[in-house]
């Protein structure tokens, strides 16, 4: 009973104790940590935003990192072509990013989303690497293999990454808010049905093509405004490195290893993960061996965690209390409850 | 007076005419039966109805309006709510939520508000009371049994208020028990003014429960009365022998 009523308390004291830390990073951090944790709160963001799309509604898209891309050439592009300085005023062209992807989502969505499962999956990446084609090719807007120079502001470097850690911050709390949001909506819900059965969605009345270009829309979005503020913080942008499919299977491995439409379940996997990628960097170089790592983990979890950790943990609670609600183990009753059950209202690990 | 008239409708897979020139009404306030041998296109003229697969030909007509070419979403906020022929629940959401999925609201900023929940939450309570599966509330749907979700499906399609409801073979895979449950739970929301057209193999089942029966048989339909007539009906006879 006291655990229960203390619950709603410690949420809130939990979350806050979060922020604050999550604030405080730069202030007794070293400018390495920080700009490692620069790149781990772009993942939190990316992996809460691909959640949105990805998790509630079960479209696997591999093609993520086209939206990324594009947020990054989009801001770039402003910046170079409208001579804007370097400074705090490109942050302010981020949201300017995030609608136009959300345009070029909206208008990848309307074709990608009349089709299903591995269909989708292989059209997102059609859609990524023609993306990336096009900014290779359009030599004289993007620079093409050369690469796309952004002015570079003149901030210290034991300064430098501290705007950018919370540009992305600020990102990726805007994302865990959407996504917290959606999942406690009615909306929400209706992403959760066409995960479990499109068609019985649509039966009783869910507005199927609707609810899943909002989503994707609002996933691209908000990739493509992390994106954005990537672009400005690497300075210097090549097609290959910002539509590059390594960002696009990153986010979906965070979100698998974290826990598939769970809220908290991608901001997890991003930190777990994307901390271990950097620890890869640091002790063996820009080599590719965290691939390898990657891929074990990917692995690990389909063969014991195939729900994630989130999801895993809170069934392993569930059946505890479960156990221990129904005292010591006797004979199996038809009437005993199974561990799936969850408080009557929405479900929302 | 009629709810539901279908014209002429028709549709082809490929070589297989599945429904041919297939004419019926549902009057309101009825139970109507659609029965006939397997294969005859009772479930295709379902998916018809509810806008699942597209007509080739014909008519669909819901209050005086027709409906033909709209969605299944649209034609359900119509006022047509429809159950399938193995229960379909989301097996990843509580009991509850199936509920709570099929409610109804207009506009973005409703579908993001949290403030109707506990009145929607009370009204699907109640439902699921009604239906004697409100201790299952909090129950994932995947970890219900079979019956259970037959009532959970029937349940959930009324969140919406449907003036009609097409229902897919509801005796389909029931104990006798939970059989004459389900008759109860129909002919209760039918007195309450919701009309029924049901597909059902159960012969027994249709007869104690329609008020109107209409045989298909090859697409076609090839006698519709009360059940009494129908069932002494040679061409019936014939389409269920084989003769």
């Amino acid at each position: 009973m006291n655990t229960v009523l203390r619950l709603p308390a410690l949420k809130p004291a939990g979350l806050g104790l979060a922020l604050a830390a999550a604030l405080a990073v730069p202030l007794i951090s070293d400018p390495g940590t920080a700009s490692m944790a620069v790149f781990i709160t772009m993942y939190v963001g990316l992996a809460t935003a691909w959640n949105i799309m990805g998790g509630y509604t079960g479209y696997i898209s591999l093609g993520h990192a086209a939206f990324f891309g594009f947020g990054a050439y989009t801001l770039g592009l402003f910046l170079v072509h409208l001579g804007i300085p370097a400074g705090y005023q490109p942050f302010l062209l981020v949201p300017v990013a995030g609608v136009l992807t959300a345009l070029l989502a909206a208008l990848i969505g309307w074709i990608a989303l009349r089709t299903r499962a591995a269909t989708f999956v292989i059209v997102t990446i059609a859609f990524m690497f023609m993306l990336q084609l096009l900014a290779e090719n359009l030599v004289n807007l993007t620079g093409g293999g050369a690469g796309l120079g952004l002015p570079v502001p003149s901030w210290g470097g034991d300064f430098f990454a501290i705007p950018f850690y919370y540009a992305m911050l600020a990102l990726a709390i805007l994302g865990v808010t959407v996504s917290w949001v959606i999942r406690r909506s009615k909306f929400g819900l209706g992403l959760l049905a066409i995960r479990d059965d499109e068609d019985k969605a649509l039966a009783v009345g869910v507005p199927t093509r609707a609810f899943k270009l909002a989503a994707f829309v609002i996933s691209a979005a908000l990739v493509g405004m992390i994106g954005g503020v990537y672009g400005y913080f690497i300075t210097y942008i090549y097609p290959q490195f910002v539509v590059d499919p390594l960002i696009g299977i990153s986010m979906v491995l965070m979100v698998f290893f974290g826990g598939l439409g769970t809220l908290s379940g991608p901001v997890l996997g991003a930190i777990v993960l994307e901390w271990s990628q950097l620890q890869f960097a640091y002790h063996f170089g820009a080599s590719r061996l965290y691939l390898i790592f990657y891929a074990a983990v990917f692995l690990l979890v389909i063969r014991f965690l195939p729900q994630g950790v989130v999801p895993s943990i809170a069934d392993l609670v569930a059946r505890r209390r479960h156990g221990r609600a129904a005292g010591p183990p006797g004979p199996a009753s038809d009437s005993a409850e199974p561990p799936t059950r969850i408080r009557p209202g929405l479900a929302s690990p | 007076m009629s709810l539901l008239e279908i014209a002429n409708l028709g549709k082809r897979f490929g070589g297989v005419v599945a429904v041919d020139n297939c004419s019926l009404s549902v009057a309101t306030g009825s139970i109507t039966g659609l029965i006939g041998p397997n294969g005859s296109g009772k479930t295709t003229v379902f998916n018809l109805v509810t806008g699942f697969i597209p007509r080739d030909r014909g008519d669909v007509v819901f209050k005086a309006q027709s409906i033909a070419g709209l969605p299944p979403d649209q034609i359900y906020g119509l006022g047509i709510g429809r159950t399938f022929q193995l229960a379909r629940i989301f097996p990843r959401l509580t009991t509850l939520e199936n509920m709570l999925v099929p409610v109804r609201r207009a506009g973005w900023r409703a579908l993001l508000s949290q403030r109707q929940w506990s009145h929607e939450q009370d009204r699907a309570m109640d439902m699921l009371e009604s239906m004697d599966i409100s201790q299952v509330a909090g129950t994932l749907g995947g970890a219900l049994s079979y019956g259970q979700r037959k009532l959970l499906e029937l349940a959930a399609v009324m969140m919406a208020r449907p003036e009609l409801v097409l229902l897919d073979e509801p005796a389909g895979g029931v104990n006798p028990v939970l059989l004459e449950r389900i008759a109860d739970h129909i002919r209760q929301l039918n007195a309450q003014g919701v009309t029924f057209l049901l597909v059902e193999h159960n012969m027994g089942f249709v007869m104690k429960l329609c008020d109107e029966v209409v045989v298909l048989h090859q697409g076609r339909v090839i006698a519709s009365g009360n059940p009494r007539d129908v069932r002494a009906n040679p061409a019936v006879l014939d389409a269920y022998l084989g003769a």
